[in-house]
């Protein structure tokens, strides 16, 4: 791992703990690339959106997809300062299963000087089958 | 001969108490802190200011997520009430813990300015409500009606008699 890699590793990690809602929700960063990055979110019963199943609430996995987003687009090189979400949707593919982690990944796949364009996806322990996917366009700050 | 209207507190009464049990029973809601005020058939969605709703501690400004997260909750509330508004005003008694509701199969937002450390307020609209699949248009402001701050649009799976 480079430097820079670590410099946004650790810049990434206060990011996260400096955002009372991802606090809040119990999120963690668990890897940081150049304009990508990984998040986890823990199962936790205030989270259920469905009480007949305790499935959690779409609005929980909307919170982790746009955080993730947002950490991918501060982690990509071209961003220098922070951004902000033009739009974001998400679709989603299945429940995701009580009682289970829910890990989101970003990625920037296009950066202009203005736009970031991320996709994500969000698992629980079974990988192969996706829970949610997420396309979104962010702000991108500093640039002259 | 007309049946004669029942009197007006009763007919509150069973709204409020359908609303409320629809929207007490979903821990998320209640962790998030949304409640409703109900004019009539029309909702609207409270999200009042909260420490743990920012995302961006500098400006400061609500996350994303939890604007997101507000607006859902609301296209889903105002879906679910729609759709058994019916049933309500016919005089049936609902047993809302028995009652599925709606799947988010896709939910689209968009940003128009950053939320400011202000409550938040939210009216949806369903635009398309069939057997199975319901479209939801949802917009919220803060201080100013006409300045929202973010919409969305969503898709919904409307729960079947079997499920």
């Amino acid at each position: 791992m480079s430097d820079e890699t670590d410099r946004k590793t650790l810049i990434a990690k206060q990011f996260i703990g400096a955002l009372p809602h991802a606090k809040e929700l119990g999120m963690t960063i668990v890897d940081v690339g150049e304009g990508t990055a990984t998040i986890t979110m823990p199962y936790d019963e205030k989270l259920i959106g469905d009480p007949e199943t305790g499935v959690i609430h779409g609005g929980a996995v909307s919170a982790l997809m746009d955080t993730c987003c947002g950490a991918a687009v501060m982690a990509h090189p071209a961003a220098l300062g922070g951004t902000a979400t033009i739009d974001l949707r998400i679709d989603y593919m299945r429940p995701a299963t009580p009682a289970q982690t829910i890990s989101t990944t970003a990625t920037c796949y296009h950066v202009t000087r203005s736009v970031a364009f991320v996709r994500a996806v969000a698992v629980d322990s079974d990988a192969d089958r996706p829970v949610a996917t997420a396309t979104g366009a962010f702000t991108v700050e500093g640039a002259a | 001969m007309a049946k004669r209207p029942e009197p007006v507190q009763v007919v509150k009464q069973r709204r409020d108490a359908v609303l409320q049990s629809l929207v007490e029973g979903v821990p998320y809601i209640q962790f998030m802190g949304i409640h409703f005020d109900r004019r009539g058939d029309e909702l609207t969605g409270v999200m009042p200011y909260a420490d743990k709703l920012i995302g961006n501690p500098m400006l400061p400004a609500l996350h994303g997520g939890a604007t997101a997260a507000f607006l859902e909750v609301t296209a889903i509330i105002e879906l679910t009430w729609s759709s058994l508004w019916v049933r309500m005003e016919a005089g049936e008694e609902i047993d809302i813990s028995s009652h599925r509701l709606p799947k988010t199969i896709d939910f689209s937002v968009d940003y128009l300015r950053s939320g400011l450390p202000r409550d938040a307020y939210a009216r949806a609209r369903v635009n398309r409500s069939g057997r199975r699949y319901a479209s939801v248009h949802v917009e919220a402001w803060q201080d100013n009606r006409t300045r929202l701050f973010a919409q969305a649009t969503g898709h919904f799976l409307m729960p079947q008699k079997d499920d």
